[in-house]
């Protein structure tokens, strides 16, 4: 498929891969004709807005991915750009305007018909600054207006005013609005509208009955009458209720609820494999914090970066923290991103012994079982994270033994979130940290504020007015220059040589992907989980519910 | 009865004596991970199992105990000085000194104590061993648990000034300072016993709720708090009764405490 080099899609060709898709899906779960019944799941959070627009937590996005209607909708399974609303797309050579033609005969929830205005309407509310979307900032790559053309009645353009990197990808999260609706944003073009809503107690989100979509059968989709989301943060009462048969899904369990999940009903469980999270252990690099000046050579010296990363038991890490259900993190993209991971990198390599050679290049040397560098001082720093956090926790006390056999004393110290925080992007007041990414989104882009070193996010040396080491600026050149491009080969080749640099000095140490695990009632038909959000329920218009 | 004490003293002395015996009992240490034998359930090599990190729970059991053992009473122990001080002092006193004690008591006791805790813990240095972690978090126990036991001594202290025997006693020309040694703090005795006694609990249980802030005993180090962090998860634990062990020991502890010290004012009584 291409996107991004001027021809449209054909849409024969993308409604074959569509049918190949499902196909395999109904062979995958043994996918009943049955029709109906309500699917019922939790929310850990109340939503805070049911404006597509201003999304910016997870129940707010999980109510948005089922009641939106999207111009192009990423397959969470293949990882595929596919047509939604509009039948095809096409990207202008220079990344600035899109064009797309629209499907026909489409209606919103409450009948009122869609057109191209629609999409002007969504697009001139996105970049409205004085909405302030989430959203929208995405597509915020410079000052200016964009402007949008209707070219015919199925034909819209939309200009921006400089290139947007993967821009057709970011209208993944563009629920179009009706611009005539009495409802307003109530409206939708999605296969499930709002119903009912009881503040912190449930959502109830019910079939749309001028939803576009059917099946191979000419039947309309969804198959679903409702569904029914609680709110309910207390992990361990979901658990509770799911063993009950209150819920018939739980979209994101830990390794640990897992286990003991699987222990009782194995068939009850998905793990689909490593995730596009990761965890990691850095140091601070920055100039001024307040921390010893022979520390901050340590930190800064690739060598005693690369030491410490060699002594971590990556396996340990995975094996017994996450009981298996996490995989050795090989660099800043894990695997699970088809396109964008660099192949080229190994695993990690766990070697103490050459761990202590490459200390001994920046003259460290081992005295009675410790640590000191050339000027006698013993090595020792601190680890901090986030108290509350069981994984990261025991990750570190691990880290902390492995380090031990090298001669470096650790001290983990967990704190409570803000003052954690605090001390990460203001006072800099800390020696290393471990903490993660949750990656929701495959393109690099989406990290260009931490791989820049002016970011904010550049967590190990934030906010630099000139790249500090010839490596951060050639990290700085590389992404500025996949960003720019609107080839994807040429863009995943420099997005590969910052993975290789990212690996070789090591300024982030890449610890475990975390598998996406989920867990799915037997009563559920047509569910594949997968490893990208919202795991279980990604094809929700074509799952069905037996038995309540 | 006296079979009832016995036993009460012998469990005493098994968790004092084993706790003190740690290093003998358990050579391997509370740090040592066993990371092929994770979560292990009892064995002839680890008699209480393994934690979720490999480590002999048998081991951090006796070393908890010695910690909690050694550090809760000394936290309650001062707790319970600073709150006869206070307390006692103001209710004999009486008058403007009680007034302002009290006041200065509901001040600390109006103090969000929770969120004064978590401040203090993000000025603390982070380069500190799980010893002196271990110090500073039962000290600022000690430090911010006084205020309840001072408004109960100050209530029995005034009792006691407006008693009739301190009357007679003050009648036949006893000074004020003699009177407060000889007469009135002994018979505060039982409430300072009943509150040091109440504390102990109460400071091993704080010390758990700590823990999660990050203001706990600092890893490796076990203590019973943490070691009953592990009993968080209600789900595993029905088929892993052995992880009880700590709890009911505390159980056993604490009781034990008090059992043999009702006995003993039974017997100056």
């Amino acid at each position: 498929m291409k996107h991004r080099n001027g021809n449209f899609i054909t849409l024969a060709a993308l409604r074959d891969a569509f049918a190949v898709a499902i196909v395999c899906a109904g062979i995958m779960t043994g996918l009943a004709t049955a029709q109906g019944g309500q699917l019922r799941f939790c929310l850990h959070n109340e939503p805070k807005t049911f404006n597509p627009l201003q999304v910016d937590d997870d129940a707010a996005a999980s109510i948005r991915y089922l009641t939106g209607g999207v111009l192009i909708r990423l397959n969470r399974q293949t990882q595929q750009l596919e047509p939604e609303l509009a039948e095809s797309w096409k990207v202008s050579e220079d990344g600035r305007e899109i064009s797309f033609r629209l499907r026909s005969g489409i209606a919103f929830s409450d009948g009122t018909p869609f057109t191209t205005e629609d999409v002007a309407y969504t697009v001139q509310q996105l970049m409205d600054p004085a909405l302030h979307s989430p959203t929208g900032d995405s597509f915020r790559s410079a000052n200016g207006k964009v402007e949008t053309k209707v070219v015919s009645p199925s034909q819209i353009s939309i200009l921006f005013p400089a290139e947007v990197a993967g821009l057709d990808r970011l209208f993944d999260q563009v629920a179009i609005l009706s611009q005539n609706s009495p409802k307003k944003e109530m409206a939708v073009l999605g296969p499930f509208m709002v119903a009912d809503y009881k503040p912190g107690a449930s959502v109830l989100l019910q079939r749309n009955p001028n939803y576009w979509k059917r099946d191979e059968q000419g039947r309309r989709l969804p198959y679903l009458d409702s569904i029914l989301l609680n709110i309910q943060p207390n992990r361990d009462v979901e658990m509770l209720q799911f063993k009950r048969g209150e819920l018939d899904l739980i979209n994101t369990l830990d390794s640990e609820y897992f286990d003991k999940l699987a222990s009782a009903s194995p068939q009850l469980v998905h793990d689909a494999g490593p995730s596009l999270d990761s965890e990691q252990l850095w140091f601070n690099e920055v100039a001024k914090a307040p921390i010893p000046v022979y520390k901050r050579d340590w930190f800064r010296s690739a060598n005693f970066r690369r030491a410490i990363s060699e002594a971590i038991n990556r396996e340990d890490l995975s094996r017994i923290v996450y009981h298996g259900h996490a995989q050795p993190a090989m660099g800043p993209f894990s695997p699970a991103n088809k396109f964008w991971f660099d192949a080229a990198l190994k695993p990690p390599a766990y070697s103490p012994d050459k761990a202590l050679q490459a200390l001994a290049a920046d003259g460290f040397r081992l005295e009675n079982g410790t640590l000191k560098d050339r000027a006698g001082n013993a090595v020792e720093f601190s680890i901090i994270t986030n108290a509350g956090n069981k994984a990261r926790e025991r990750m570190a006390v691990l880290i902390q033994d492995d380090l031990q056999k090298i001669g470096i004393h650790v001290n983990v110290v967990t704190l409570d979130f803000p003052s954690l925080i605090e001390r990460m992007t203001q006072s800099f007041d800390y020696e290393a940290i471990i903490l993660g990414l949750t990656n929701v989104d495959l393109d690099p882009n989406e990290e260009m504020n931490v791989w820049l070193s002016s970011a904010a996010n550049h967590q190990w040396n934030p906010q630099q007015k000139t790249p500090e080491t010839p490596w951060e600026a050639e990290i700085d050149r590389l992404m500025r220059a996949q960003a720019s491009s609107g080839d994807a080969n040429k863009r995943k080749a420099a997005f590969d040589r910052v993975q290789e640099i990212v690996v070789d000095q090591q300024p982030f140490i890449f610890l475990i992907n975390k598998n996406a695990l989920s867990a799915v009632s037997t009563r559920v038909h047509g569910a594949a989980p997968v490893i990208l959000s919202p795991q279980t329920f990604w094809n929700a218009e074509r799952l069905t519910v037996s038995g309540n | 009865m006296r079979l009832g004490r016995i036993l009460w003293f012998a469990v005493l002395a098994i968790a004092l004596g084993a706790s003190g015996a740690a290093n003998w009992l358990a050579p391997a240490g509370y740090a040592k991970q066993y990371r092929e034998a994770t979560d292990a359930r009892p064995s002839a090599e680890h008699w209480l199992g393994t934690d979720e990190l490999g480590r002999d729970r048998f081991a951090r059991v006796l070393y908890g105990t010695r910690i909690s053992l050694l550090l809760a009473p000394a936290a309650a122990l001062l707790s319970t000085l600073l709150a006869a001080l206070i307390g006692g002092l103001a209710g004999y006193l009486g008058g403007v000194w009680s007034r302002i004690a009290m006041a200065v008591t509901d001040l600390f006791l109006s103090l969000p104590w929770l969120f004064l805790l978590i401040t203090v813990r993000a000025l603390m240095p982070l380069n500190v061993s799980p010893f002196v972690s271990v110090l500073v978090t039962f000290l600022l126990l000690g430090l911010l648990g006084w205020t309840v036991a001072a408004r109960v001594l100050c209530a029995s202290a005034a009792s006691v000034r407006s008693s009739d025997f301190v009357r007679q006693a003050k009648a036949a020309g006893l000074s004020g300072q003699r009177l407060f040694w000889v007469h009135v703090v002994p018979n505060l005795k039982p409430v300072l016993y009943a509150q040091f006694w109440i504390s102990i609990p109460v400071f091993i249980l704080s010390e758990a709720n700590l823990g999660i802030l990050g203001l706990g005993v600092a890893e490796p180090m076990p203590s019973w708090g943490s070691l009953l962090k592990e009993l968080e998860s209600l789900v595993s634990v029905g088929a892993e009764p052995w992880k009880f062990v700590p709890l009911v020991l505390l159980v056993l502890v604490v009781t034990s405490f008090q059992i043999l010290l009702s006995k003993q004012e039974e017997a100056a009584g």
